[in-house]
């Protein structure tokens, strides 16, 4: 007898092939049958599954339902945004404004010195370390002023959500230090590479499915530790774990913090790979449809939140372009579908579903033995 | 300020009110080393809620609480639990995703901080310990099985199996029995005469003839305050203690 389960070990190695398929796809399929114009629009719903890989950790696997992902998705490719305008407003490029040197949005806006809190981005190392950094640092005081204080379940959704309805109004609000309604606009180059050509939407896709599959065995590497059962255990039985020695708030602080910091790198990726960050993926819309690509592919699975994002972005993409307005009744619709159906998603029909009937002349299916499925969270 | 003792644990004119109802009022209780206390009494006499304000979940409003001479009102949950108190809910509190072996596996009392938790390894020194705490609560053969598929009474014992692993000097078990039949009950009593060997234990019960077969000393609560204290023929053949719960 092992010590670990065998129908964990199955699931793990049943994740493996997940991954192993995923890369496939993104890093071989997409490429060879896309031409740049769609596939830098996967690799645009790729840095969304970022963010879905951190909702699988702090919502599937912790409980902790954070609907305002976007700001911290936001608050990275704002990071990145900063560096790249500050690069693009060199005095020569930026001659004609009253202040030469400062990016256009704020001459326009009768600023003429770079705001203390912009200086800094300069330095692209900086920069990098904000994309994480600052994301980090706001779920962490955010954890502890509510973690601490049990504040939990839908109180916490709703003030994660408030939040990214605040940080829209004040990006908007305080369009010479922010860009404002339009974002930060008229990126291009990254230490003089021209981040617009084709070549350089190739390596920033290339760079963009190495993070995120770096992302992924993070998060798997976290979910296989006691951490990850320990996670578990929290959403399952919180008492029984304080009653068992352990400071549960730490746990939730980490687990956010780590999901943030993950929405901030796919934040600034995003920037990177179209060119532009605004207010418009920061706020409670694409906050609560990050949410829905992480349901719809399943809230538990790391395989099934990536699948889940591209699924439902490709189906957005084609379903707007034939039908405009009727994409976002679609779209609530299948979260409905989702919460009410299958709760466990797109990865919990397949291990559920689908496999169990391979099972038979496959041994894959052995591991896939249905389990009943949880209740949804709050 | 209390005094301090010679008791492993002593309460002394705890009193905690909810909304202005004193659920426990002005009581004295001291555990002596070793020794199983059986805590019973009318529901709402406020026995829960004692084992709350030991283990730190409610505050107290009056009163001290010593363990081993230290004042625990002002500690943490966590904290609690880290000097040696553990606490079994009524309800099977257990991780019903989690595997027997993980339930009991995140009770050993080590790598109980983010990083410790992150980098934890199954030792030979760990599955040794969680196995020999599943034979003691019979569930050696139920080691990779889904929590939840346990049954009731299994359940009860892994709870209790997940405080054993804890090794804590005070176990706290709140209606061990409740729910079990009577094969279980017989079981449980045997397992309970074996843990408190090397511990203290406040055990609270409403089944008399399970009591009988455990107790040591039995303090009656009443109206949040103690009615009665002695062994179990004392306390069976007090008045007051007839009038207000045996005699139902």
């Amino acid at each position: 007898m092992s010590a670990v389960p065998s129908f964990r070990l199955d699931n793990r190695r049943l994740e493996l092939i997940g991954f192993a398929l995923i890369a496939l796809v993104i890093l071989v399929l997409l490429p060879s049958v896309l031409d740049i114009f769609r596939l830098n629009l996967f690799g645009k719903y790729l840095t969304y599954a970022f963010v879905a890989i951190g909702l699988v950790l702090c919502w599937g696997h912790t409980g902790i339902l954070s609907l305002g992902q976007g700001l911290f998705f936001g608050l990275g490719g704002y990071a990145m945004a900063a560096f790249l305008k500050l690069e693009a407003s060199s005095v020569a490029n930026t001659k004609i404004q009253s202040t030469p040197g400062i990016p256009d949005f704020m001459d326009w806006n009768q600023i003429t010195a770079l705001p203390f809190f912009w200086v800094p981005l300069k330095s692209l190392p900086f920069a990098l370390f904000a994309v994480i950094a600052v994301p980090t640092l706001l779920s962490f005081i955010l954890g502890a002023a509510l973690f601490k204080r049990r504040v939990g379940g839908v109180y916490f959704a709703i003030i994660t959500q408030a939040l990214a309805a605040v940080m829209t109004i004040l990006i908007v609000g305080q369009q010479g230090y922010t860009g404002g309604i339009n974002g930060i606009t008229d990126l291009r180059t990254l230490l003089g590479w021209d981040i617009r050509t084709d070549s350089a939407k190739y390596v920033l896709y290339f760079v963009c499915c190495l993070l995120l599959l770096g992302t992924m065995f993070t998060a798997r590497f976290v979910l296989a530790s006691k951490l990850g059962r320990i996670l578990v255990a929290v959403r399952d039985k919180e008492d029984r774990v304080r009653s068992s020695g352990y400071d549960v708030a730490n746990y939730k602080i980490f687990i956010f913090c780590l999901a943030s910091a993950m929405a901030g790198i796919g934040g600034a990726m995003f920037t990177l790979q179209v060119g532009f960050m605004s207010p418009s993926f920061v706020g409670i819309v694409p906050s609560i449809e990050l949410v829905i690509f992480c349901a719809v592919g399943g809230r538990q699975s790391i395989v099934g939140a990536v699948a889940g994002t591209l699924l439902v972005n490709w189906a957005k993409t084609l379903f707007s372009e034939a039908f405009p307005e009727l994409w976002l009744f679609a779209m609530g619709g299948l979260f409905i579908a989702v919460v009410v159906a299958f709760p466990r998603g797109l990865a919990g029909i397949m291990t559920d579903q689908i496999l169990p009937r391979l099972g038979s002349w496959t041994t894959l299916g052995r591991s896939a033995e249905p389990r009943p499925a949880p209740t949804p969270a709050e | 300020m209390a005094s301090n003792t010679d008791f492993l644990l002593a309460l002394e004119g705890v009193a905690v009110s909810f909304d202005g109802f004193r659920a426990v009022d002005g009581l004295n209780l001291y555990v002596d080393y070793g020794e199983l206390r059986v805590i019973i009494g009318p529901n709402g006499a406020g026995k829960t809620t004692v084992l709350d304000l030991i283990c730190g979940r409610t505050r107290t409003s009056e009163g001290s609480i010593k363990f081993k001479n230290q004042e625990i009102t002002a500690w943490k949950e966590q904290e609690i639990v880290r000097r040696g108190i553990g606490r079994k809910f009524q309800t099977p509190t257990i991780y019903e995703d989690l595997t027997v072996f993980e339930n009991l596996e995140l009770s050993v009392p080590r790598g109980r901080d983010v990083f410790g938790a992150l980098m934890w390894k199954r030792t030979p020194e760990v599955i040794e310990q969680v196995r020999e705490v599943a034979k003691m609560i019979f569930l050696r053969d139920q080691l990779e099985r889904p929590a939840e598929t346990l049954s009731h009474g299994q359940k009860q014992w892994l709870e209790i199996g997940m405080l054993l692993i804890q090794d804590p000097e005070l176990l706290m078990l709140d209606e061990p029995v409740a729910g079990m039949s009577v094969a279980e009950r017989a079981k449980t009593a045997a397992l309970l005469k074996e843990i408190i060997k090397n511990r203290s234990v406040i055990v609270i019960e409403h089944d008399m003839q399970f009591v009988e077969s455990i107790a040591h000393r039995v303090t009656v609560m009443h109206q949040g305050k103690v009615l009665a204290e002695g062994d179990m023929q004392t306390v069976q053949n007090n008045p007051k203690v007839k009038e207000v719960y045996l005699g139902h």
